[in-house]
């Protein structure tokens, strides 16, 4: 995929196999593939919906489960004010309904492979999603490579993946998990009550063991620039960070 | 194949301006492969090159001396949105190779940026009043999210290949894929062929 191969990646149809409401606004999809394909995690699908005039919707979502063999992925889809996919998906979508998807896709916001050196995650809302599929990559090939991820959300429920992000951090002393929580008082000491800054990702990168040579960011646009000017004056070098915006 | 329940919004009456699987927005997405160069006009260079060679370099005053032109077009981004009549401002270029005395030393070129981004594009694409080194979108100075000081614009190509931040041309012997076309993207990337990915 990452290369010019000759792999045709084509239009397939899939099933939708469960349905979990993650967080108010967040709804995690479970997708069963007719022809199953290993991802690496980072990488998207582009899901295309079709109205009966023939009138159709393509649109862009990070894969939020880590490669496995079960021929499932997850999609964690947000519903947009205005989107006509993801409201779709949140209003109309119900299991066992079908739906037209392509993938993998996407050959540059990648989880290293081999995964040598410390590697730090900053995203935000649905924009977890491919940071996910790495944190969740690396437990699954029990990866001990020290990773960092600093989650920004408005309130403690905005929380995408909470549960399974807070039993990582316990199980895993080179996993660190930072949140920024935005519009309330965080309840861990070690969390943050405001927006990313400088200061945050230095105190980020401090717990982490040892300096990052890749960085990952997810998330709106605003939301990119600010973490990247962040990642950028506490001393990160631009050619290390790696950034996915939503948008369109 | 139907979606059960989808009835979308429909693409309207710009129906026959949208190329396949895109859809209209008012407003004007972001989408970069990293973080957005802070690019100072007393430093910014632009370069023609053919192969290793530098033809000719300008900076910022003497490029601004060149002839302007006004484009108002429709873009695609491969993302899948369509923006329609987007305004720009800058120079052809056809006027940048006329100032560097060049014709046609070869049938391509690649692009390069401030952010060692790249792209490749056939100089028949680039040539005859389709695209310019854009420094203006709708009457005002590129914000550097735009790809401000300067960025490459050729409306009729999926937008990656308007590169932001553009400081060079370079002819070269071969079609040589840029960022995205090494990392899964079509070489050449027509929105109304749907060339998206790789081997669309």
């Amino acid at each position: 995929m990452t290369k010019n191969g000759a792999q045709v990646v084509s239009w397939q149809s899939c099933v939708i196999e469960e349905i979990v409401q993650q967080t108010p606004s967040i709804k995690s999809f479970f997708l069963r593939l007719a022809k199953p394909f290993a991802h690496i995690a980072g990488q998207h699908v582009d899901v295309r919906l079709t109205a009966p005039d023939g009138y159709s919707a393509m649109r862009s979502y990070s894969i939020a489960s880590a490669p496995n063999m079960s021929a499932t992925i997850e999609l964690a889809i947000e519903r947009l004010p205005d989107g006509e996919v993801s409201q779709f998906f949140h209003g109309v979508a119900a299991i066992g309904d079908e739906i037209e998807l392509r993938g993998p896709l996407g050959g540059h916001f990648l989880w290293p492979d081999p995964v040598m050196d410390p590697v730090l995650l900053i995203g935000a809302g649905s924009g977890l999603a491919p940071l996910m599929a790495m944190v969740r990559q690396r437990r699954a090939r029990a990866q001990t490579v020290p990773t960092a991820l600093l989650l920004s959300a408005r309130t403690a429920e905005d929380v995408l993946f909470s549960n399974e992000l807070h039993s990582i951090e316990t199980d895993d002393p080179a996993f660190v998990l930072a949140l920024a929580i935005t519009r309330e008082e965080p309840v861990r000491a070690s969390d943050f009550a405001r927006r990313i800054d400088v200061s945050m990702v230095q105190e980020v990168l401090a717990r982490l063991r040892g300096r990052p040579t890749q960085v990952f960011v997810c998330g709106s646009n605003g939301f990119v620039n600010i973490a990247t000017d962040g990642a950028l004056l506490a001393g990160l070098d631009p050619s290390i960070v790696k950034t996915e915006r939503y948008g369109g | 194949m139907v979606t059960r329940g989808f009835t979308g919004r429909g693409s309207g009456d710009q129906a026959e301006r949208i190329p396949p699987g895109q859809h209209l927005v008012e407003n004007f997405p972001v989408l970069s492969a990293g973080p957005t160069p802070d690019v100072e006009l007393s430093d910014w260079k632009f370069t023609v090159k053919v192969g290793p060679d530098s033809v000719k370099i300008w900076n910022w005053s003497q490029f601004n001396t060149l002839p302007k032109t006004k484009l108002t077009r429709d873009i695609h981004c491969v993302t899948s949105w369509s923006k329609l009549d987007t305004v720009w401002e800058g120079v052809l270029i056809d006027d940048i190779l006329a100032e560097a005395g060049l014709e046609r030393p070869t049938d391509f070129i690649s692009a390069h940026c401030y952010d060692r981004y790249s792209t490749n594009v056939p100089l028949a694409d680039l040539i005859t009043g389709k695209a310019m080194v854009a420094l203006k979108y709708d009457g005002q100075p590129l914000s550097p999210d735009h790809g401000g000081p300067a960025r490459l614009l050729v409306p009729h190509l999926y937008f990656w290949k308007s590169a932001k931040w553009v400081n060079a041309l370079q002819f070269t012997e071969h079609d040589e894929p840029g960022f995205w076309e090494r990392h899964g993207y079509h070489i050449y990337g027509d929105p109304w062929r749907e060339q998206r990915y790789t081997n669309d």
